[in-house]
């Protein structure tokens, strides 16, 4: 079993088996991400929060918060990528880190563009330097900062190697964003960002965040792996397998 | 061990000596950043008060990052940064070494002149004494995370906007409590005693982690 999974470790295997994947991860997706909007906006209640509700613009919570989950975990899932090519020096993982830096950058910059949207009309400011805020936009310089280096470097070798450290040192900020609340108590205070439990939420709220997640999860598998494929024609584009499959596609 | 990283200071701190304006021009550079504020958002006393601490903290970082640039290029030219790689002894060590006496040379002149800027924001005197405080636990921060980013840029074209591109990031941290505590320590001098142990927190995690970060970072560079 390992033995088989170990072999789409060389890109001349896993080429094909992602091309094959890419589009049942962006079927996936669509219908997920379509389904749970539609879930999300006719499905649950108008209203959301206790004493002083706020009204139907609370929906963007769906896309907020799915973005800024999956933000965070493309990170975590990028910092893996980077320590097993140190360790294990494979160059497909270190592809694979710099095939999925693109799209968590985009995942933190929704998540930060949305927010700025919902905060506009539920507390009246595009922008507050609340922790959360602030840790997530190190997030985004973060991932610029990992896409900039991996792009200056011209010996793919170092960049790659040079890219998976930096990611590993700037994995220190997730647990920074994860825990930054200021305001452990929401009833003592009125932070944008408070603690919440996922038990504590609406059922049909939870399922549809939940299910856009999922979507946003299918969606980063579907851009990694046709972002992988690009990777790895322009790495390999001297080997004699690379003509072949290019030959057979015309 | 002891040997090897006194040697390096030693050695670093020679060299920068006998080149003394590569000292100076880091620490002119802090003092006109901080000098062009008042010039630009007004000369109002209060303003400037409440400006002062993290105007001060932001000059220091631009300052040690754009250093940071010294840090191992010349070594890295003359080829005795290859001929370190190639010693037995550890290699963190003669990062820390290296580190060590960059902030000797960038860092301390910055936290020995911080009184002085702060007293053209008409900070108290407890409050300079702080800020000096807070930038003798930082600065070293500062260049200890630095040394990553240097050792990860190095010897690429555009490597300064790049290091700035990936340092100042993880300098936030130090910034957000480095200029807290002073900004603290004009309210109530007891309320000033949890910055300074994030800092402490952050400056031993950095003395344990950055060298062997910046290590590695050095071997993924030279191979």
């Amino acid at each position: 079993m390992t033995s088989k999974l170990y072999k789409y470790a060389s890109p001349a295997t896993f080429y094909p088996l992602a091309g094959w994947m890419i589009p049942w991860f962006a079927v996936l997706a669509a219908v997920t991400i379509v389904g749970s909007l539609y879930w999300g906006f006719f499905e649950t209640p108008d209203t959301l929060g206790g004493s002083n509700p706020q009204k139907e613009y609370y929906r963007i919570i769906f896309v907020h918060v799915a973005a800024a989950w999956m933000s965070m975990w493309l990170y975590v899932v990028m910092a893996g990528w980077a320590a097993i090519g140190l360790i294990f020096n494979t160059r497909l993982s270190f592809m694979m880190t710099a095939a999925i830096a693109p799209t968590g950058a985009i995942f933190t910059f929704i998540a930060l563009w949305t927010g700025a949207f919902w905060g506009r009309p539920s507390w009246g400011t595009w922008w507050d330097w609340d922790p959360r805020l602030t840790s997530e936009l190190i997030l985004l310089f973060l991932y610029i900062g990992y896409m900039a280096l991996h792009g200056a470097i011209d010996d793919a070798r170092r960049a790659d190697r040079a890219g998976a450290l930096l990611v590993i040192v700037g994995l220190v900020t997730v647990p920074i964003i994860f825990w930054s609340i200021n305001c452990p108590d929401p009833n003592q205070c009125a932070a944008l960002h408070q603690r919440s439990s996922l038990g504590n939420i609406e059922p049909n709220i939870l399922g549809a965040m939940l299910g856009l997640t999922f979507g946003f999860w299918m969606y980063s598998f579907a851009t990694a792996f046709s972002r992988i494929r690009t990777i790895i024609i322009s790495r390999e584009r001297d080997a004699e397998w690379v003509r072949q499959a290019l030959e057979t596609k015309r | 061990m002891f040997r090897t990283f006194r040697v390096i200071v030693g050695r670093d701190l020679t060299l920068a000596l006998r080149r003394r304006t590569d000292v100076l021009t880091t620490l002119f550079f802090f003092i006109i950043v901080v000098s062009l504020f008042p010039l630009g958002v007004g000369t109002e006393k209060e303003t400037l008060r409440q400006l002062g601490p993290g105007v001060v903290w932001v000059a220091a970082l631009l300052a040690s990052m754009l250093a940071l640039e010294r840090l191992f290029e010349g070594d890295f030219r003359d080829g005795a940064l290859e001929q370190m790689l190639l010693t037995p002894q550890p290699l963190a060590m003669l990062v820390l070494g290296k580190v060590c006496a960059h902030w000797l040379l960038t860092g301390l002149p910055l936290v020995l002149i911080a009184p002085l800027v702060g007293l053209q924001y008409h900070l108290a005197d407890e409050s300079l004494l702080v800020m000096m405080l807070s930038l003798l636990v930082g600065t070293p921060v500062l260049s200890l995370i630095g040394a990553i980013g240097a050792a990860l840029t190095l010897g690429l074209r555009g490597g300064g906007v790049l290091l700035s591109l990936l340092v100042l990031p993880l300098y936030i941290p130090v910034l957000v409590y480095g200029a807290g505590a002073v900004a603290a320590s004009a309210v109530d001098m007891a309320h000033v005693q949890p910055f300074f142990s994030l800092l402490g927190a952050f400056l031993l995690l950095a003395l344990v982690f950055s060298p062997l970060a910046a290590a590695a970072a050095l071997r993924i560079s030279v191979e």
